[in-house]
């Protein structure tokens, strides 16, 4: 059973209005029949320290990602989360977490790899819950296990693998992490080894835009003409154009992909998870170092 | 490993997974204050960049006892669980303790399979730079 949408005017310049809500609508629907909130954050105690009434966890690390394969969890292992999370295949998902939404939308590019239709992002993160003054709970939801079926994830719509990103060269690319990354300057935090990757730089042809560019101070997303004008006039990316997004390990990218598919209404974006902790340590891939694509 | 951090790993390990993380939380509850002098003089902390939320510590010589500080957000509970149990591990302590701190310490709280490994990281970043910082307190004072 699906909820009634945000009427928020802001949403409704974007292209998918349906797939954001703000933090007044929230609290108006906490009860909706239907409604299931989950918060995932970047630390795995945030939640515990207080979350939105009736929000369930889902952690990007531990509950994510397959235990043993560098790969998300399989369709099994998909099902029990959604069924232990009281998720059912029809119901409406409202994501929200810290830094901006970022693992929050790690989590709904999950979601959407198994196809769950209606997922929804709290705009404004966290932060639009307390900085309306919402009360945060410790206290744990009642959560009634559904019957969520078992559904195969589809890895070709919306995730792309390192062949693909090696014959995509040419094509639109977005490199979303800082531009300390972009260059190839930091391969190493200072004093002790960066986690993954062996070479430092880009993928050739991808352009810099780091993806916090895409959100105002508080965390709310940029305005539709804001959005427009950064990835399009400035970056010279169109609406009908083939599009990876990458990052380190593809979640700053799932921030980039849901603003380029749902609020700039992009057809064909995807994102590249193995990004440059694969790219940079691949025998022989082609890396461009610089400021330059 | 010293007997304090031997018996805080027991304690965490004599728990189930769950819990480990409402221990971790309690810690993170009790990080201690960062006293006035450097609450306004940032630029002496450091930051750690492994963490994956911002986490600044300092330490300093006090004759022979270790003092050390931290300051985390609120918003990053795991990172301020860590700092606080390295305060109350290392700081007050002797140069001796804090120089010879078990490096592998972070391993051995039964954490990585309820917050990943990736995770645990943060805290042992914390650890090799309270380790640095002291070795040049200590290069300093031999210089003087």
């Amino acid at each position: 059973m699906s909820v009634g949408l945000d009427p928020n005017p802001k949403f409704a310049d974007y292209a998918h209005p349906e797939t954001l809500v703000s933090a007044p609508w929230l609290r108006e629907n906490l009860d909706a029949p239907g409604l299931v909130i989950v918060e995932s954050d970047e630390d795995v105690l945030l939640y515990d320290v207080g979350h939105i009434p009736g929000a369930v966890k889902i952690d990007w690390h531990t509950d994510l990602n397959h235990p043993v394969l560098r790969d998300y969890l399989d369709a099994e292992g998909f099902q029990a989360l959604m069924q232990r999370s009281g998720i059912k295949r029809d119901s409406t998902v409202v994501l929200y977490g810290d830094k901006s939404n970022w693992w929050a939308a790690y989590t709904l590019w999950v979601f959407k790899l198994y196809g769950h239709e209606d997922v929804r992002l709290l705009d404004g993160s966290r932060e639009a819950w307390k900085n309306a003054g919402f009360e945060f709970t410790k206290d744990a939801p009642q959560i009634s296990p559904s019957d969520y079926p078992l559904v195969e994830r589809d890895d070709v719509t919306l995730r792309a693998f390192r062949d693909q990103v090696l014959a995509h060269i040419g094509k639109p690319m977005v490199d979303v992490r800082s531009p300390q990354e972009y260059t190839g300057e930091r391969t190493h935090m200072p004093d002790y080894p960066q986690e993954g990757a062996l070479r430092g730089g880009h993928i050739p042809g991808a352009k810099s835009v780091p993806w916090a560019r895409a959100v105002n101070e508080d965390q709310t997303f940029k305005s539709f003409v804001e959005l427009k004008e950064l990835y399009e006039t400035t970056n010279g990316l169109q609406k009908n154009d083939d599009v990876i997004a990458y990052c380190r390990i593809g979640e700053r990218s799932s921030h980039t992909w849901f603003v380029l598919k749902y609020l700039l209404g992009y057809t064909n974006v995807r994102n590249y998870d193995g990004s440059w902790t694969e790219w940079g340590s691949l025998v022989g891939a082609p890396i461009n170092t610089g400021v330059n694509p | 490993m010293t007997d304090a951090s031997d018996a805080l790993s027991r304690e965490f390990l004599e728990l189930p997974v769950k819990e480990r993380l409402n221990l971790l939380l309690e810690f993170s509850e009790n990080l201690p204050e960062l006293p006035t002098q450097y609450q306004d003089h940032p630029e002496l902390l450091e930051r750690v960049e492994e963490c994956q939320s911002p986490v600044y510590l300092f330490v300093e010589l006090n004759g022979e006892t270790v003092r050390t500080y931290f300051t985390a957000p609120e918003e990053a509970p795991t990172t301020r669980g860590f700092a606080s149990i390295l305060s109350e591990l290392l700081d007050g302590k002797s140069i001796d303790t804090v120089a010879t701190f078990d490096d592998q310490f972070p391993d051995k709280l039964g954490l990585a399979e309820a917050i990943s490994p990736l995770r645990l990281r943060g805290m042992r970043a914390m650890i090799f730079r309270i380790k640095r910082q002291l070795q040049e307190k200590l290069a300093g004072v031999a210089n003087n």
